[in-house]
């Protein structure tokens, strides 16, 4: 390790987090820190993270708030997420549950159920256009065409009653009008793409008839049957076990690559996301605290949330240990705490942490970025 | 499949012969004496008597009798009612009509049952759902006995919009308010699980699915909320079946329909041992066979459901 851990001090009997399989983790050579060795005490100057212009990128998530209105007041579930990916590329999305990925997610889609959920501001840029702002019906042409998702639970998000087939073409039936002949036998293609074994046997079979794994082999065959040219996976393996969800995570991959997509990975689990993304964004309580590349993001963790997620990885033997490295829960969206939301689980926290707010600031290299009142090399110094 | 219908067959038989079983001794069992009955108040001859003993086989042991009566049955011959009239004529008179009257009630109840129930759970809260929601329990709180008089008064007689009786050979048109009266607690049961199954099916993970496809609200509300809330519903017009041959005995008395239910009563009143039976082993019949259709349409509804 080359950065301090406090969270494994808290937890001595755990195992120390095993080496993700990330190309150049071990690497001595590897370029170390990038902020400049100054004393922590004195902040350096880092500059904003800055804004892409419009256009730069395929699909640009901006400031995104959204809230839900609750019997127990307003939940702040987002609250200024911002994000981008690019064809070919992989984003990984993570954080622990209730942190807002699904929300987010689903305000990139346009499916949030409003009211409850209210898109207070920000803008979704898909190639240019802020879809928060097109017409109803320009969003439901991008929704499914251009941007597709692929939902965690399988088995619920198939409709149980119509055949695994039909539903894969339902989009291309519906939306391109194609016949049925030449509907099912996309499907199929389809089915053979994401390699269900037999697929023209199996086109006419309803979901309870397929594994887990399968089931979600269909859901990502239906959410590409239009091409869309960036796909969110919203925890497409968390229902799964792991061996299936290594397969899946390979096919994500395979297929991102192939049709030269932007895939969106959503997860709570680093360990599932090591091998396939390129960069990860981390969420808590609806904020982005850290992004960076994955290489980076492993070695040199600077945000404390993410060095408590990185503690927990567990080992393939030990998988499914959680997030128990870090204590106590994410905060409820209708009261998240002043300051630095984070502040009453880490061991860092300041008295400047309850009261003001860090913003998301860059790090050195470009695009790496940590919300965190100290750069990394304070953190370190601080336990050392 | 096969196997499995074969099975219910086999278990309606059993059925069907319980339940006129049942229905038989307690009709014979019940009377004192079936041919003072028949011939009212009047003296009836030794010579005449001993005549219809024979006939029915009065002077058997109750199981014999009934044996008889089965093997009638079987062959299509349902007897004849006591006054001397074949029980198959008069079913022939009275099953058209009720079967017009409970398929007009069951058609107001599924249009209106499903179709308000879907709006209502599509905007639950607003003043559609809270006004159904009143006049659902209104009128599950009034048994049909209540409801038909007063809907006979109010649109029969003081409003006039539809005729206050249906007479001997009902009309379509004569037969719309018994309909509507009949199938009103149908109507409201089945609003109320509408609206519950939609209101559950639109929060469905895949009717999100389905909206993240980009297809457009009405195919999403039309095939993928309506197509599964449709399961537990058709479970209940199977059920409603033998409610609403109850209130049809009530409706044909109030509004005058010569259907089965008025024969029923009849028959009941006159104690006609064989004219009752003999409607209620056909209401068996059809009970039976409307409820296994429905489990069959079950099966196709929902795939899930496997009859082995
Ligand atoms: N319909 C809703 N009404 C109120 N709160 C909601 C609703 N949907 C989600 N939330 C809240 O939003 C928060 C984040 O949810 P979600 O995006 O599903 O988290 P994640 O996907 O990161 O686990 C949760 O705390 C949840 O309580
Ligand atoms: S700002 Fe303070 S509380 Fe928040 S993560 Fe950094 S050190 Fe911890
Ligand atoms: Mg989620």
């Amino acid at each position: 390790m080359t950065y301090s851990n406090p969270y494994q001090q808290q937890w001595p009997n755990q195992p120390a987090p095993a080496a993700p399989v990330v190309a150049g983790w071990d690497d001595p050579n590897r370029g170390g820190w990038d902020t400049p060795t100054a004393a922590w005490s004195t902040p350096p100057s880092r500059a904003r993270v800055n804004q892409p212009r419009s256009g730069e990128h395929l699909l640009d998530v901006r400031d995104l708030r959204v809230e839900f209105g609750t019997r127990d007041g307003v939940a702040h579930v987002v609250n200024g997420v911002s994000f981008h990916v690019d064809p070919g590329e992989t984003l990984a999305i993570l954080g622990e549950s209730g942190s807002g990925k699904s929300v987010t997610a689903q305000a990139v889609m346009g499916i949030l159920d409003t009211p409850p959920a209210v898109v207070r501001s920000g803008q979704v840029l898909f190639g240019g256009e802020d879809l928060l702002t097109v017409s109803a019906d320009r969003r439901r042409q991008v929704r499914g065409q251009e941007i597709a998702m692929v939902f965690q639970d399988a088995l619920s998000a198939l409709n149980p009653v119509f055949p695994v087939g039909w539903q894969i073409s339902e989009a291309l039936r519906s939306r391109r009008g194609i016949n049925k002949a030449d509907a099912r036998r996309r499907a199929i293609e389809l089915m053979d793409m994401v390699q269900i074994p037999a697929a023209a046997e199996r086109v006419d079979d309803y979901p309870h008839q397929f594994s887990g794994g399968m089931r979600q082999r269909v859901m990502i065959a239906m959410a590409l049957a239009m091409r869309p040219k960036v796909l969110i996976a919203d925890e497409p393996t968390t229902a799964l076990d792991v061996t299936v969800q290594a397969q899946i995570m390979d096919l994500l991959a395979t297929l991102r690559a192939e049709l030269e997509m932007a895939l969106i990975l959503i997860t709570h689990d680093l360990g599932v996301v090591a091998d396939v993304a390129d960069r990860i964004t981390v969420m808590y309580a609806g904020r982005v605290v850290e992004h960076a590349d994955v290489h980076t993001l492993y070695a040199q963790p600077a945000h404390p949330y993410t060095r408590g997620l990185l503690a927990s990885v567990p080992r393939l033997d030990h998988r499914g240990h959680g997030l128990h490295s870090i204590s106590g829960t994410p905060p409820n969206p209708a009261a998240i705490p002043d300051g630095c939301a984070f502040h009453p689980r880490c061991p860092w926290a300041q008295q400047v942490c309850r009261m003001t707010a860090p913003t998301l600031v860059r790090i050195g290299r470009l695009d790496r970025a940590s919300a965190c009142h100290f750069p990394p090399e304070a953190l370190d110094a601080r336990l050392a | 499949m096969a196997r499995y219908i074969i099975r219910r067959l086999l278990q309606m038989v059993v059925t069907f012969i319980g339940a006129t079983f049942v229905v038989y001794a307690l009709m014979f069992a019940n009377q004192n004496d079936p041919i003072q009955a028949l011939a009212g108040d009047r003296p009836v001859s030794d010579n005449v008597r001993q005549v219809l003993t024979e006939q029915y086989h009065l002077n058997d042991p109750f199981v014999v009798q009934y044996g008889y009566y089965m093997r009638g049955l079987l062959t299509g011959d349902f007897g004849k009612t006591l006054t001397g009239r074949p029980i198959g004529d008069v079913m022939s008179d009275a099953w058209p009509n009720t079967i017009k009257l409970a398929l007009l009630a069951l058609f107001f109840a599924t249009l209106f049952g499903i179709g308000a129930g879907l709006v209502a759970g599509l905007r639950r809260g607003s003043a559609f759902d809270n006004t159904t929601l009143a006049l659902t329990l209104v009128v599950v709180g009034l048994p049909i006995i209540v409801l038909a008089p007063i809907a006979q008064l109010v649109f029969g007689v003081k409003l006039g919009w539809f005729p206050t009786t249906a007479g001997a050979r009902p009309s379509l048109y004569g037969l719309i308010l018994p309909a509507l009266v009949l199938g009103a607690a149908s109507t409201a049961t089945m609003l109320r699980l509408t609206r519950a199954s939609v209101a559950e099916n639109v929060r469905a993970d895949y009717v999100r699915t389905a909206r993240a496809k980009g297809l457009s609200a009405r195919r999403v509300v039309a095939v993928h909320v309506l197509r599964n809330s449709m399961i537990p519903v058709i479970t209940l017009i199977g059920v409603d079946l033998g409610t609403l041959m109850a209130g049809a005995i009530i409706t044909e008395g109030v509004f005058n329909i010569p259907g089965v239910g008025s024969k029923l009563l009849l028959g009941i009143q006159t104690e006609d041992g064989p004219l009752v039976v003999g409607f209620v082993s056909v209401l068996v019949v059809v009970f039976l066979v409307t409820n296994l259709l429905v489990d069959l349409l079950y099966a196709v509804l929902d795939p899930r459901i496997r009859y082995e």
